[in-house]
């Protein structure tokens, strides 16, 4: 078997099993892909991911299929021989700016979305107060004095409930080990690491249900470090409270 | 080996081999211990004692300060390692493929599973796969593949098997000190295993051992800190021994831009490693201390651990990150470089064609260098650490993207108007060249703060490491033993198996690590034991069972490498000096070379890579041969 021939194959057999793959992907009739977003900051993410994909899937294909062509059109045939040549400083000097163009413009739009989504917060409408432990989210809402230590806080295990609409502030905190709270849909984690305050902050879209990950190892449980959130409107979210807030009284 | 003046250097090369896996295999006896608890002790015992009678019977093949052998022992070494590493991935995926139900699935993944089972009780005690036991296999399957598979295949082989002889000198400049460099190696691995013969098992806080939990793990876990140091140690041996041998032993007329790009390659990385590593090793006592002696310098006050409030004060968690990453983002450059260079040398040879701007490719390994020294952080983009810190280093990331990009536009350049000759070398290195742009592209992913917020420490990092590490270091590391085999053991290679064992490790590659970056995007952490309690991952068990078929496969697809290495040993045809008609000086002198590599001091007359020169009838030109 011939090495053209062999190429030839691997390449066939390459295609033939990403389809498979893809199949694989969609079979349940679902697309794994980015799961929806829910804030205001995630549709940013989104879209600068978005043109990332687009300017890597350019490069990708223009670089492999050169690979490509270049290894059939310039393949060993008898009585060719090849170029004697040891660059050119002119087409080093494009093949330098060009990528460093990219980069720059790339470097500049992601600090544009790096200040919208890290930098100062917002005035909060409401903060919270989570502590991750091995391996659960002890959450705290600061009560009607709004102060957080008090006795009128009300706190919960793994149910974290926000309103729509609202800046939220999350200030994160660990008793034990690093965790790092992840909610897929927000786009966004932060470590919360022990001796250290994080921060968080979002503002909620839409009303449902989802999950808290933990997205940093945290020791034998970390996978089922799982976390209840729930993004309702902000008067079910009052009822809520208050209710929680009787429940811990009693 | 100066000892055995009689037998043939083929058959001196075969025996260090022979030796090397002989005593590797008693070491491994000791394994054997985890199938039967009760007779633990004797096993280890008979292993111990093997290993002693198989070290003074063959000690002249062991302890040899010859670059060659000390080479070869290395490639040994390492490529078990590489086995074992592969066999714990093997581990992981069986894991994921069916992380809840192994008996519902097809037949053949029920067997294997039962058959892993009886092998190991000791991870399996509930009748599935223990959490605690997967936490161990990923930490030691990316330990050992960092520590004692790669880092030594590309620094430690061919650093020390191709130094000397690609510049003309007889051995390196400290043979002894190289000796000790080698000889440090397997009692770190024996150390960092250690940890699977202990109650509380091996390692598990994941290869990058973050404080607190790495303290928290008890001996398991300290083994891997000592194990690591002493790999330290052996690293910053191995490299003073080559920046004094590039610097003070080149033959007459071997300047500097003579070089070829693998020992520009390995100068560089051996800088990098003499800058880097004594931080690891700074930092790895800090954690033995706080781990051991209950110092403070990662911990802060108050931490509450299994509900018992700890005694320490002080101590800042971000600061091992920091330490940590200062070393191991370098890291990465000395695990990638090696294998560019690799690349920019095999490419060349094979497309009968200098290589594409030989200055520009070694200005572009000094970048990478210094660049790689100024972007550790980007680890850390939400550790908590000041987002303003953060941008300083998303912009230092996507600077160093420059001079990758300008590495791969070369060696496309160095293809074009060639004369391209498929063997099994140059297609590994163009293995490499492809999947290497899949890892810099999607390192631009997570080099964009923003989007790491995202796919930090999901399966998309996974995918994009794995691009770089097996799909780049590991491409290369084939790419050079096909290359350098002839020389080593004086043989060829089997040029059919070789491209069926290609064939097949591409395929299955990309089938393993493809799907990496679409779990990501769908938001799956990494090192999670059982995603299937996640709402968002309901449907990525089949593309899971997809990429852990593959993933046997591709394990599968390695025994050919292996029958192909030891059929070839013996029944290879004979290499002759120079069976790539390559131009530079290890090809001058015989296969393998005799000790002392060369019969005359060589003169060099110009730079490596002169293919195809007008006016001549051969299409190569020596580095010793006036033009």
């Amino acid at each position: 078997m011939c090495a053209q021939h062999l190429l030839c194959v691997t390449g066939i057999a390459c295609a033939w099993l990403l389809a498979q793959a893809n199949a694989w992907a969609f079979g349940s009739g679902v697309r794994v892909w980015l799961p929806e977003s829910i804030t205001t900051t995630a549709p940013a993410i989104d879209r600068l991911f978005y043109t990332v994909l687009a300017i890597t899937s350019v490069v990708f294909v223009l670089v492999q299929a050169t690979l490509l062509i270049f290894l059939i059109r310039y393949r060993h045939r008898p009585g060719h021989r090849a170029a004697y040549t040891h660059g050119n400083n002119l087409i080093e000097i494009i093949w330098t700016v060009i990528p460093a163009g990219i980069l720059v413009f790339l470097a500049m739009y992601s600090q544009r979305v790096w200040s919208q989504v890290r930098g100062t917060p917002p005035p909060p409408d409401l903060e919270v107060e989570i502590t991750a432990e091995q391996f659960a989210w002890n959450i705290r809402y600061a009560g009607p004095d709004g102060q957080f230590n008090t006795t009128d806080d009300i706190t919960t295990i793994n149910q974290l409930h926000l309103p729509v609409h609202q800046t939220v502030l999350i200030d994160l905190k660990s008793k034990d080990v690093i965790h790092s709270f992840f909610v897929p849909q927000f786009r966004m984690k932060q470590d919360t690491v022990p001796g250290l305050t994080g921060h968080m902050w979002i503002s909620a879209t839409k009303t449902g249900n989802f999950e808290i990950a933990c997205a940093e190892l945290c020791g034998l449980g970390h996978y089922r470090m799982r976390g209840a959130l729930t993004i309702e409107s902000p008067e079910a979210f009052q009822a809520w409270l208050i209710k929680t807030r009787k429940e811990q009284e009693s | 080996m100066s000892a055995h003046p009689e037998v043939l250097p083929q058959q001196q090369m075969r025996r260090v081999v022979g030796t090397q896996l002989l005593l590797l295999s008693c070491f491994l006896l000791s394994l054997a211990g985890l199938l039967v608890p009760e007779h633990l002790k004797a096993i280890v015992g008979l292993s111990a004692a093997l290993v002693l009678v198989v070290g003074l019977w063959r000690r002249s093949y062991l302890f040899s300060t010859d670059h060659k052998v000390i080479g070869v022992q290395f490639l040994v070494t390492s490529l078990v390692m590489l086995l074992i590493g592969g066999l714990l991935a093997m581990l992981i995926r069986l894991q994921l493929g069916w992380p809840t139900h192994y008996t519902d699935e097809a037949g053949l993944a029920h067997r294997t599973f039962l058959t892993v089972q009886k092998l190991l009780p000791g991870g399996f005690s509930s009748g599935i796969m223990d959490s605690g036991f997967y936490n161990m296999l990923f930490t030691m399957h990316g330990s050992i593949m960092i520590f004692f598979a790669i880092i030594p295949l590309l620094v430690g082989v061919f650093g020390n098997y191709l130094i000397p002889l690609k510049i003309g000198a007889g051995d390196m400049a400290f043979p002894r000190l190289n000796m000790y460099s080698y000889w440090l190696l397997p009692p770190a691995i024996l150390i960092v295993c250690a940890g699977f013969f202990m109650q509380s098992g091996a390692a598990a806080s994941g290869w990058t051992a973050y404080a607190p939990l790495s303290t928290t793990l008890g001996p398991g876990q300290v083994c891997w800190i000592v194990g690591i140091i002493v790999l330290g140690a052996s690293s910053i041996m191995g490299a003073v021994n080559y920046v004094t041998t590039i610097i003070n032993l080149r033959t007459n007329g071997m300047q500097f831009f003579r070089l070829p790009m693998s020992i520009w390659a390995l100068f560089i990385t051996a800088i990098i490693v003499l800058m880097a590593t004594p931080v690891l090793a700074a930092a790895l006592i800090l954690l033995l201390c706080d781990t051991t002696l209950h110092t403070s310098f990662f911990l802060p006050a108050g931490l509450i651990i299994d509900g018992v409030l700890q005694h320490n004060s002080g101590g800042q968690v971000l600061l091992w990150q920091h330490l940590f990453w200062f070393y191991s983002h370098p890291a990465v450059y000395i695990m990638i470089l090696p294998a560019m260079g690799i690349t920019s040398e095999i490419l060349p040879v094979f497309a009968r064609k200098p290589l594409f701007g030989y200055h520009s490719m070694v200005y572009a390994i000094m970048a990478i260098a210094v660049l790689g020294f100024l972007v550790w952080a980007h680890h850390m983009f939400v550790s908590g650490m000041n987002p303003t810190l953060g941008t300083s280093f998303m912009v230092s990331t996507m600077v160093i993207a420059v001079p990758s990009a300008i590495k791969t536009f070369n060696w496309l350049g160095t293809l074009w108007r060639g004369s391209i000759r498929l063997t099994t070398p140059m297609l590994h290195a163009l293995a490499f060249v492809s999947m290497f742009v899949i890892g810099g592209l999607t390192g631009i992913f997570a080099a964009a703060s923003p989007v790491d917020l995202y796919i930090h420490d999901t399966y998309f990092i996974v995918g994009h490491l794995h691009y770089v590490l097996f799909g780049g270091s590991l491409f290369g590391i084939f790419a050079g033993i096909t290359f350098w085999f002839p020389k080593m053991f004086g043989r060829m290679l089997n040029e059919t198996l070789g491209k069926w064992h290609f064939a097949l490790t591409v395929l299955f590659f990309n089938c393993v690590m493809f799907p990496m970056f679409i779990l990501g995007i769908a938001g799956m952490p990494r090192r999670i034991y059982d995603y299937t309690g996640y709402a968002h991952l309901a449907h990525v068990g089949p593309l899971n069972r997809m990429m852990s078929v593959s993933a046997f496969c591709l394990g599968i697809a390695q025994l050919l490498f292996i029958i192909n290495f030891f059929w070839s040993l013996f029944r290879g045809k004979l290499a002759g000096d120079n069976p790539w008609q390559a131009n530079t000086l290890e090809w001058t002198t015989a296969s393998p070379p005799p000790h002392g590599n060369f019969v005359k001091p060589l003169t060099v007359y110009h730079g490596p890579y002169e293919y195809s020169v007008p006016g001549r009838t051969d299409d190569w030109l020596p580095q010793h041969v006036k033009a």
